[in-house]
């Protein structure tokens, strides 16, 4: 059992989370209220991390984050912040990867608020702060929670993209899912098996805390 | 507290064309089909919906001056609204959809206060799912109040709720207002529920006000039965129960310009004051008094106004008493046979089945009040009760 892979797989999946819970319920209530043009291409992009394969991604991450690009440069001059074969790499690759798990059903929890709730808030008084804190993120919670198991799941399983910008260092950027490619690589069935448990049972607690919350959402849907 | 004055007009998207005012403590009901603008009028009022030319003040304080540039956000006007789904926060029982909408320090006493005063005190703690559609709209008034408006906005508020239901809730929403000292505007397409609740009247169509003053002026014009479905033209008259003749089954209401109505026999004390409409197509005209017939209400009077309604039919005015007129729909072939013209003594028959408790369309304030001195009522011209002035008090 490779306790320092698990411990990286943990964190970045945790980070991962953290980045994306803001930022994600901003794009994701963004898109469900708004009418712009640009929506539907916006959404477009958004799912390509889903149909890519992750070698495509991790090449291209590669490439933006690499020496010879100026975001590379230019990362690396500013602030010191090499994205190759770095945790923090890792954590901005993961971000990406997942931003079509979180946004989404973060868009769909706040578009299935009614516009009548957010205009009854202002008509109550309420600033626009105050009708996302009192009525729009306890109603799109479930939808939130949802987003966050699924990105934690998906963040502990991703390989490809985790190979490609992260390499295999460890302690540095060796995950869960690439150790078990190591173990069995090295014929250590055992050792591949104990962590691959490991990782079904991480998974199986979040995909059950995706539907028990939408189970929940649903519910007060239905109360409306 | 100040009046509520309203000057809207725009091209598109949605034409409008709008001019009216509100007294503190009057209700004004804007009336028209569906898709006639009353709801964005509404919107626009409370912010919610902008309008390219408008002007819409409270008092001297204005909410949206566009000349000015001026327009208000909703949280900056004092404003309470009763969307038409209530718009309650499914997430929050009714104690706290009131109380997140009150400003004061104690918002959770106010709110317990509110309820109680729209009767649902025992309730608190229900979330809106759990709370009947009657119960619902009362939180939702509850929480439109909580904010303690300078004008009171409802948005078909009874159409979500079954007649029996509808019923009570009219009668609250008349005992409500009596303490209300705040400009009321009901937007509603069903012209009965204005009756019962508005002082004034608006009629829409596709955005533009055709018609709007004192309900019984704006009843009593026949070109805004075609506008309004389901209400003929007809008069509106105002009356006091005198006297019961129980042998019979008959109450004998007083007009309030002279003369006499019988009607089938209604439980409400001598002295009420009520309203009565008589459809215009239920009054007859006689030249002379007729006695030979089963109509028992007759009332005598001069031809004031003849006005053409369509290729058949003609609309009879005949003042039938100081400031009190009647409408009678006849045909044209009658017309010409009896030879009308203004100015003729006639005969006015009202078939007493008309008269029946649907027609008497009692306000249920006045009803409920009636245990004080009901207060003289309006001639039925209405011009006594111009645009700013107040409802007499009640």
């Amino acid at each position: 059992m490779d306790w320092e892979a698990t411990r990286i797989s943990l964190a970045l999946a945790a980070a991962t989370c953290a980045v994306l819970l803001p930022f994600g319920i901003w794009l994701g209530r963004r898109l469900a209220t708004t009418d712009s043009r640009s929506k539907p291409f916006i959404e477009a992009a958004l799912m390509l991390p889903l149909l890519l394969p992750p070698t495509v991604i991790g090449f291209y991450l590669l490439v933006a984050f690499g020496g010879a690009s100026p975001l590379g440069q230019w990362l690396d001059r500013m602030v010191g912040l090499r994205l190759v074969f770095t945790f923090e790499g890792l954590l901005a690759a993961s971000v990406l990867v997942n931003l079509p798990f979180m946004v989404q059903p973060v868009q769909r929890a706040f578009a299935a608020i009614p516009d009548s709730l957010r205009e009854a808030a202002w008509v109550s008084g309420l600033s626009p702060w105050q009708t996302l804190w009192k009525v729009e993120l306890p109603l799109a919670w479930p939808g939130i929670l949802g987003g966050l198991a699924l990105t934690f799941a998906h963040t502990l399983g991703e390989f490809g993209v985790v190979l490609m910008v992260g390499g295999s260092i460890a302690g540095e950027t060796k995950t869960l899912s690439i150790a078990i490619y190591d173990r069995v690589q090295a014929f250590d069935n055992a050792g591949a098996n104990v962590m691959s448990l490991v990782l079904v049972a991480f998974t199986l607690v979040a995909l059950w805390v995706v539907f028990a919350t939408g189970e929940r959402g649903k519910r007060h849907l239905r109360e409306r | 507290m100040a009046a509520l004055s309203v000057r809207l007009r725009q091209a598109a998207p949605i034409p409008l064309d709008a001019a009216f005012e509100c007294a503190p403590g009057e209700l004004l009901a804007l009336v028209g089909p569906s898709g006639s603008g009353k709801t964005t009028l509404l919107r626009v009022i409370a912010g919610l919906a902008r309008c390219a030319q408008a002007q819409v003040a409270v008092g001297a304080e204005p909410w949206v001056d566009t000349q000015r540039g001026l327009v208000l956000a909703p949280q900056q006007r004092r404003v309470g609204l009763v969307f038409q789904s209530y718009a309650l926060f499914p997430h929050l029982s009714a104690l706290h959809n009131v109380a997140l909408a009150s400003g004061r320090a104690d918002a959770t006493g106010h709110a317990r206060e509110l309820l109680a005063r729209v009767r649902l005190d025992g309730l608190a703690e229900r979330r809106p799912a759990q709370l009947s559609g009657g119960q619902q709209q009362r939180v939702a008034l509850a929480r439109a109040l909580a904010r303690e408006p300078q004008v009171l906005l409802l948005d078909e508020p009874f159409s979500a709720v079954d007649l029996a239901t509808r019923q009570s809730l009219y009668a609250e929403l008349a005992e409500l207002r009596r303490s209300l000292a705040i400009p009321i505007v009901l937007v509603t397409h069903d012209l009965h529920e204005a009756q019962r609740l508005a002082d004034r009247l608006a009629v829409l169509e596709r955005g533009t006000v055709v018609a709007s003053g004192p309900l019984d002026e704006v009843l009593a014009r026949p070109d805004v039965a075609h506008l309004v479905p389901g209400v003929d033209a007809g008069a509106l008259l105002h009356c006091q129960v005198r006297e019961h003749d129980a042998r019979y089954g008959l109450t004998l209401l007083q007009l309030a310009g002279g003369g006499m109505l019988r009607v089938p026999q209604v439980d409400l004390p001598a002295g009420t004051a009520v309203r009565v409409r008589i459809p215009a197509r239920d009054v007859a005209l006689a030249l002379s008094p007729p006695g030979d017939v089963s109509i028992v209400n007759r009332l005598p009077g001069e031809l004031v106004a003849l006005q053409p309604l369509d290729a058949t039919h003609i609309e009879a005015q005949v003042q039938v008493g100081p400031g009190v007129r009647l409408r009678a729909r006849v045909t044209r072939e009658a017309s010409d046979r009896l030879a009308l013209v203004l100015g003729l003594p006639v005969w006015c028959l009202v078939k007493s089945v008309a008269l029946d408790r649907a027609t008497l369309l009692m306000t249920v304030e006045e009803v409920s009040s009636s245990c004080a001195p009901p207060s003289v009522p309006p001639p039925a011209t209405g011009s006594a009760r111009g645009a700013g002035q107040a409802a007499p008090p009640r």
